[in-house]
């Protein structure tokens, strides 16, 4: 006779295709060599296929995010895709970068996080409206191996168009949330929080060591949230032993239920 | 099928138009006049003033003692030229490829359009009608042969003549010797002959005919006869890939320029598959009743004979199309057409990359909404001043010619200019200890460099650079640089100008 929890975890198993989580094909898993993070997961594999944000306030916040999105789409460009990034554009200049006033990611760098970077076509637009448009129809394109959006500000509507485009595409989609005036609530996968580490330098050698984050996965849809140390070194990722607390979910982010029953026990 | 050909002989060309232009010209005889050695000549006469016996080439002062009240009006250099080609546009309506045939002609090639009006009956009579309309004395005739129909539009019985391939030769032999187009001194030696038509002499030996005539008879003859070839040079070079599709009714509605604009692209679509071909730009063009013309471009990332993926491209601008009165004709040019090899369709795509065509129809149709501006893709540049490490890529396929390079350390987000810090750093090439960006004090923990990056003297002068990757005690790892060196005249300013991961 099957246990009470056979049958809830075959329950699971079950309502996660439902919600657009279909577990990977055998032979077509992309390894994210993310490690001890993999547990947080729904089905065990980072959810492709899906959009992910990543929020940010600083500005050292944001290219750490974009460090550590970078890895990602890295891997997920291995089997040889494009991608698309829209960002917020401005006048470009002549000869050089594009030129908006903001900082931009330089595609010199990306090379590093495992991107081609002339495998990446920037979309530069004025308005948050035209690059959410942008955004969506580059979704639904199937020939797309990620797509990156900077676009700090997202309503539930439009995320929800958001998910069911990538749901029909399986296109992995990122949004980096830099500045965000409201985060509230909306359809992405995940929400992530990357800000950076002090690196440790190689035993013996002088220096800044790899790039170290701090990554805190505020939500995640049919997962557990979690807090990870990790390094970025030799073109992947590394879990850092001496870690904070890894999976466990951390202040802040109690439980809904738990939460529900706290402010329950404060009314009565 | 043998070809067909209609010539158009306007014989009061520029006096027809004078009189449109100016109603109180009309039913009065009056004569066009230029300047010549000192005197007026008539140039052109109307109706009336040729039937009293004033032909052009007559001096007006001569004319006037003939008929007091003739009107004389100053002829405007080039206008027959300047009329016969907007009525030669105008006439791409009925065919494809129409020419002019100066002074007072038209050539259409008009091979294959007739059935379109049922018959070559109702296809003439519909030009020659239109024309009259609009107020034009016209003479037109349609034959197997541009030289045939000439003559018979000139010299011919009656107004509109249509000769069928059967009868041809007997018409024209029938005619005059200068229904072939001769020099006037051979037609006028033919007369003197007594050669009065062309069956006279046609049968003649052609080596008899060469050596009195001149070669140009005999040329003018096999043209007239269908055994040397003529051909036309059109006003408008015909584009190879062109599709057209003329309305009964005028086309009023948005709808139903879509229903015209996709039929056209299904139609053009279908050709480039089987040729192996797509397109790169394509025009829609429409005719309005009123003789305008409106036109929409699109341009492609990359050739493509998808038809749902151009109408889209076409989509947004339909709206743009004024039809007034109606469109009667929509056309379809393709002028930028590339090799598009068949691909087989594959159930899974393993491709993902930027040749694939689902990833050009989107850039696509996000330059047919925001302009190819918006778009950039970068390909390393070998240079090392950081800003013109990159270079933007001029084309989807273009491949990196050097590879990218890691060995640097570049941050990952790149102030797009490098931003004033004040320091605290020990001389001469120390990192900093220190440093305050935006108000924030930095104090620094780690630090690599420096890693030297000199001006390209050649594109601007100024201090060289010398960039530190540092980190500061929270972790933050920025690249900074000190603009030229330490010397006793100045100290160098410190600048951030990005931010690692």
């Amino acid at each position: 006779m099957p246990t009470k929890s056979d049958i809830i975890q075959r329950l699971e198993r079950e309502i996660l295709p439902l919600q657009g989580f279909k577990p990977p094909k055998s032979g077509d898993v992309t390894d994210f060599g993310l490690g001890p993070m993999h547990a947080a997961f729904p089905n065990g594999h980072f959810p492709t296929g899906a959009v992910h944000e990543l929020v940010s306030t600083t500005a050292e916040g944001e290219a750490a995010s974009a460090g550590f999105m970078g890895g990602l789409v890295g891997a997920l460009m291995r089997s040889g895709g494009a991608v698309l990034w829209v960002g917020a554009g401005g006048v470009s200049s002549g000869g050089g970068i594009s030129m908006g006033g903001r900082r931009r990611v330089f595609p010199m760098a990306l090379t590093n996080f495992g991107m081609e970077p002339d495998r990446v076509v920037f979309v530069e637009l004025a308005r948050q409206k035209d690059m959410l448009w942008v955004m969506e129809e580059a979704l639904k394109c199937e020939g797309l191996a990620a797509v990156v959006g900077e676009i700090p500000e997202i309503g539930f509507t439009a995320s929800r168009r958001l998910q069911l485009a990538v749901e029909k595409s399986r296109v992995t989609g990122f949004l980096l949330r830099h500045q965000s005036r409201s985060l509230g609530v909306n359809a992405c996968v995940a929400r992530w929080r990357v800000s950076p580490l002090a690196s440790e330098p190689e035993a013996g050698l002088p220096g800044v060591g790899f790039p170290r984050w701090n990554v805190e996965l505020l939500k995640i849809r049919n997962g557990r949230p979690g807090v990870w140390a990790l390094e970025w070194a030799g073109g992947r990722f590394r879990a850092v032993e001496e870690s904070v607390g890894a999976g466990v979910p951390m202040v802040g982010e109690v439980p809904m239920t738990a939460a529900l029953s706290e402010e329950k026990r404060k009314a009565g | 099928m043998s070809s067909r050909f209609v010539t158009i002989w306007f014989p009061l060309l520029t006096t027809d138009w004078f009189a449109l232009r100016r109603p109180e010209l009309r039913g009065i005889p009056f004569v066009l006049a230029v300047k010549d050695h000192g005197r007026m000549v008539i140039s052109a006469a109307d109706r009336l003033a040729l039937g009293q016996g004033i032909p052009p080439g007559m001096p007006v002062a001569d004319a006037r003692a003939l008929l007091p009240e003739l009107q004389v009006v100053d002829d405007k250099p080039g206008l027959a030229a300047k009329l016969l080609k907007a009525l030669a546009v105008w006439c791409i309506r009925f065919t494809p490829i129409a020419g002019v045939d100066p002074p007072q002609g038209l050539v259409l090639d008009v091979s294959g359009c007739t059935h379109l009006w049922g018959g070559e009956e109702t296809y003439l009579k519909e030009i020659v009608t239109r024309l009259q309309t609009a107020g034009y004395t016209v003479r037109a005739a349609m034959a197997d042969t541009i030289g045939a129909a000439w003559a018979a539009t000139r010299y011919g019985v009656s107004e509109v003549t249509i000769t069928g391939s059967a009868d041809q030769t007997a018409a024209l032999l029938r005619l005059p010797p200068e229904a072939l187009r001769l020099e006037p001194e051979v037609v006028d030696r033919l007369h003197r002959l007594g050669l009065r038509t062309i069956g006279s002499f046609a049968g003649m030996q052609r080596s008899a005919l060469r050596r009195r005539f001149g070669p140009g008879l005999l040329q003018q003859l096999d043209r007239a006869l269908g055994l040397e070839a003529e051909t036309i040079e059109p006003v408008q070079p015909r584009t190879q890939y062109q599709e057209r599709l003329p309305c009964l009714e005028p086309i009023m509605t948005a709808t139903g320029i879509e229903i015209a604009l996709q039929r056209l692209l299904e139609m053009l679509c279908n050709r480039l598959q089987k040729e192996e071909k797509g397109l790169r730009s394509a025009i829609f063009s429409c005719y309005r009743v009123d003789g305008k013309q409106q036109q929409l471009t699109i341009g492609t990332n990359r050739a493509t004979h998808n038809t749902t993926h151009l109408v889209k491209l076409f989509e947004p601008s339909i709206a743009t199309i004024e039809p007034d009165l109606g469109i009667e004709l929509f056309i379809l040019e393709a002028p930028t057409i590339e090799d598009a090899p068949a691909v087989q369709e594959t159930l899974f795509s393993g491709s993902t990359g930027l040749d694939n065509s689902h990833i050009a129809e989107l850039l696509d149709k996000i330059t047919g909404r925001f302009g190819s501006g918006s778009i950039h893709r970068w390909l390393p540049d070998e240079r090392h001043w950081p800003e013109r490490s990159i270079k933007p890529a001029t084309s989807l396929q273009e491949k990196p010619t050097t590879p990218w390079r890691t060995d640097r350390p570049r941050p990952i987000h790149l102030l797009p200019r490098p931003e004033l810090i004040e320091v605290t750093a020990p001389i001469p090439d120390y990192p900093p200890m220190l440093f305050r960006y935006k108000g924030q004090l930095h104090k620094i923990a780690k630090a690599d460099g420096p890693e030297r990056i000199e001006r390209e003297w050649w594109v601007d002068q100024g201090p060289h650079r010398d960039y530190y990757t540092v980190e500061d005690e929270a972790g933050q790892r920025y690249w900074l640089f000190r603009s030229g060196h330490y010397d006793d005249k100045q100290t160098p300013q410190w600048f951030i100008h990005g931010f690692f991961a």
